[in-house]
């Protein structure tokens, strides 16, 4: 849990100055110039779009993001659009984490579009790829309970305070307990890679509703 | 939800992936897009200024006329865009909004026009952005109030009432708006001449006469000539008592009108007067009343009524009761403050003015407002220390409410200046207006005249066609058919009245007035017809007016004669209208409906018909084709 805490606090004290220097960078937003993505042919090759879907995505991301890159709270700000019942900013954390390969602070349109890639077009494999990745809160390549626990928490954070039936206070933690049933196959308290794309195939339910998001664009 | 985060739907649904190892349940299934989703450019045409826009961007609002299927309905199929006939320049703020989500109030634009532009596609003005939202906001209620005003000053009552009304309606008109007829405006000027003798009267009562003969004494001219004067008084309080009651009666809101300013000054200024009468000839409470005679002097408030500027004043006032509230309390606090200073400034010196602080009060105030009279003075050094710094602060104090005064003062007596103004413009405007309507409608009556009637030979019609348009063609034959249906026809203002004078006054052949009326009713472009006609008239002992159609729905000329006489009667009716003789022989009273120009004049041969309003229908010199008319032999 120190650790947790620890390597948290890592992440956060980067970002803040990493926030910080993009908010500096905002202020110089005139001089610099703004992030232009790499070609579309290159984008093309390097994901699963066409051209037009890169253009029809890359639209929409510089009218929101006229600078060409996303920072965190951009980010919370757009996903909490979706979602106004609850409080997004814990999980729009970690999706940001998850999203910025490059822990760079902030996204760019290749981020953006090699992820959507992933999720949209990948591989059943570079889904849960993608997902271990989005548990793996300090990217040690194990997910442990409390990993699991703050995205739990930050996922039952979005539905709000009104729900039905109401949540109780350890929901959350019933929840992670019959994830780690089912996942840590050896019972040593953390779940890896393999073990979760293993269980995660047992599951029936789980493969059929990752052919759900296939065509959203 | 921001219409443009639409665009990262994608990006949300997507993310999603990652509560699937998670979830305990099975995923609903996702919805089914049937429309293409390929993003396509669309034309949008707006008066020829072609704009071009991602159909995503306009599919961002989808409950405005854009985003929504309506714009369906102007889409032309042969040039592949949307077309809009309304203001190009509008349009591309309205594009913006679909752009960038935030509306912008283009400053240099009406913002009515703007209004209905924003009705037009759907879009609610409120989400007008911040930058914009003060200025539009300002020019809202600078319009709405203007129009207020207007509607106001039409509503004034200076349209003509309905024939149906009442008495009272009638009287209280007559005392609101004085310049409407001339009874009240007499009315207006007799009040207000006995005020001006009431305050007079009051006035001069008090001057000293010269002392009767055995006295010394002056007496005032009140004593002298106390019956003069109280005659005087009684006339005047009874014509104000009568003028108070008739209001009353008159006016339509009886407990409103009672509540009003200007009847509590009305009733202050003649009670006195009846409290006198009741009051019994007692001492003691006679010194009461002399007192209330104090009140006679409100009468000269009632000079409001016929003064403007006085009720600007009074408007003023009111607008500026919080910067005048200001005032009286920041002058109070002063006096306080600087009274109670001078007077323990001044304790010490002996034989003081400064008695107590209430008595230092009026030396504050004469002070602080600059007059100095001199009749307390302060002798110590603080005293005259203090004293100084009272006067300065006075200047200060009173100073700083006045702009604020003069400023509301200045925009009331304008805003009453341009009300004014556009009072007198617009009847001007109203005339010039209905003289346009009117050209409308004369077209189709003098079209009537030309002859378009008949079916006719392509010859005569040439000459009849003028400049019509095709647009005038199917409007006239619209008439046409209207009349056909109503067994009615369309006649013009003028001859209307005429008939509408001619039954009130009863089928005389009243020249004189008919002749009056016409000249009175001179004030359409028809003034040359109305003159044929009085020139007609003078030669004519026969009255001529339009018919009363009731009458004459029999009659009807169907067929006007050739048309190339048409020209020819027209140029000799203003030439010279006692050459062209009536054929009398084919009239005997000839009464025809339709409404044309009377052009010759009936000579004497004509019989006199005193009981027939005749209408002769002379458009037409004697080639007139008899065959056509119908006639009506009525002797």
């Amino acid at each position: 849990m120190g650790l947790v805490m620890g390597t948290f606090s890592m992440q956060s004290n980067k970002q803040d100055r990493t926030y910080r220097k993009d908010k500096i960078d905002d202020d110089f937003e005139m001089s610099i110039v703004c992030h232009r993505p790499e070609g579309l042919d290159k984008l093309e090759a390097q994901t699963n779009f066409s051209k037009r879907e890169l253009q029809v995505l890359y639209r929409g991301f510089k009218n929101e993001c006229p600078s060409g890159v996303v920072n965190e709270d951009t980010f919370k700000q757009i996903y909490a659009q979706f979602f106004p019942h609850g409080d997004v900013s814990s999980y729009a954390h970690y999706l940001f984490n998850a999203f910025d390969s490059a822990h760079s602070g902030s996204i760019k349109f290749e981020d953006f579009v090699m992820a959507l890639s992933i999720l949209l077009r990948g591989s059943v494999r570079e889904k849960l790829t993608w997902t271990f990745n989005l548990y793996d809160i300090n990217r040690d390549g194990y997910i442990n309970k409390e990993e699991m626990t703050d995205i739990v928490r930050a996922i039952y954070d979005m539905m709000g305070k009104y729900t039905y039936p109401a949540l109780k206070t350890d929901t959350p933690k019933q929840h992670v307990d019959a994830f780690f049933q089912k996942m840590d196959k050896n019972r040593d308290g953390v779940v890896t890679l393999d073990e979760f794309i293993l269980s995660c195939q047992e599951d029936e339910n789980i493969m059929r509703s990752l052919q759900l998001f296939e065509n959203v664009i | 939800m921001a219409a443009g985060v639409a665009t990262w739907m994608p990006f949300a649904r997507a993310a999603a992936v990652g509560w699937l190892p998670l979830a305990q349940q099975t995923m609903p299934k996702p919805p089914v897009d049937k429309t293409s989703r390929s993003d396509e450019i669309l034309f949008v045409n707006v008066s020829g200024l072609r704009f071009q826009t991602w159909k995503n961007t306009l599919d961002r609002y989808p409950d405005t006329l854009l985003g929504s299927s309506e714009k369906e309905f102007f889409y032309n199929e042969e040039t592949q865009e949307y077309f809009f006939d309304r203001d190009p320049e509008m349009f591309r703020h309205i594009l913006n909004f679909f752009r960038t989500g935030k509306l912008h109030y283009p400053r240099h634009e009406c913002i009515q026009a703007f209004e209905e532009e924003l009705a037009f596609y759907g879009i609610i003005p409120e989400i007008i952005g911040d930058c914009c939202m003060e200025e539009y906001r300002d020019r809202k209620k600078e319009n709405q109030e203007r129009l207020a005003e207007d509607t106001e000053a039409e509503n004034a009552g200076d349209a003509p009432l309905p024939p149906d009304a009442t008495l009272r309606d009638k009287l209280w008109r007559a005392f609101e708006n004085p310049h409407t007829s001339t009874m009240a405006l007499v009315f207006y000027y007799v009040t207000g001449f006995f005020i001006a003798v009431s305050v007079i009267a009051n006035v001069v009562e008090t001057v000293p006469c010269r002392p009767l003969k055995g006295s010394v004494k002056d007496l005032p001219c009140g004593e002298k000539f106390s019956v003069a004067f109280s005659c005087l008084d009684t006339a005047c309080v009874l014509i104000f008592s009568c003028e108070y009651l008739m209001r009353l009666y008159a006016a339509p809101s009886r407990c409103d009108f009672a509540r009003s300013v200007m009847s509590v000054i009305d009733v202050v200024a003649i009670l006195p007067f009846y409290i006198g009468l009741v009051m019994p000839e007692n001492e003691e409470v006679s010194g009461a009343f002399v007192t209330l005679r104090v009140f006679r002097v409100f009468r000269i408030f009632k000079f409001s009524r016929h003064s403007q500027g006085l009720r600007i004043l009074g408007c003023t006032l009111q607008a500026c009761a919080s910067e005048l509230g200001f005032l009286l309390f920041s002058l109070t606090m002063a006096v306080i403050i600087f009274a109670t200073v001078m007077f323990y400034a001044e304790k010490g010196t002996k034989g003081t003015t400064f008695s107590s602080i209430p008595a230092s009060f009026w030396y504050t105030i004469v002070t602080m407002t600059t007059l100095g009279y001199g009749d307390m003075v302060p002798d110590s050094i603080a005293g005259k220390i203090f004293g100084s710094i009272c006067s300065l602060s006075g200047v200060l104090v009173i100073a700083l409410p006045v702009p604020v005064i003069v400023s509301n003062f200045a925009r009331i007596y304008h805003q009453n200046q341009r009300a004014d103004k556009m009072r007198a413009q617009q009847k001007v405007r109203q005339a010039r207006i209905r003289m346009a309507k009117k050209g409308a409608t004369n077209a189709f009556l003098q079209h009537k005249e030309d002859g378009g009637l008949q079916g006719g030979d392509s010859d005569s019609t040439a000459l009849c066609v003028k400049n019509r348009s095709a647009f005038e063609h199917q409007h006239h034959h619209l008439l046409q058919c209207l009349e056909k249906t109503t067994n009615h026809e369309f006649t013009d203002e003028v001859t209307y009245s005429e008939v509408c004078m001619m039954d009130s006054v009863g089928f005389r052949t009243s020249r004189s007035t008919s002749l009056s009326s016409q000249q009175g009713a001179t004030t359409t472009c028809c003034s040359r017809r109305s003159k044929r006609r009085a020139i007609r008239l003078a030669n004519s002992t026969v009255s001529v007016s339009r018919g009363s159609v009731q009458e004459l729905a029999t009659l009807h000329i169907t067929k006007t004669p050739v048309g190339t006489q048409y020209p020819q009667s027209r140029s000799n009716l203003n030439a010279r209208t006692e050459d062209l003789k009536l054929n009398c022989d084919d009239y005997t009273a000839a009464i025809i409906s339709i409404p044309t120009p009377p052009a010759n004049t009936p000579d004497e041969s004509l019989p006199n018909s005193p009981a027939i309003p005749g209408i002769l229908r002379n458009s037409r010199s004697s080639t007139y084709n008899t065959q056509e008319t119908v006639k009506i032999s009525s002797l």
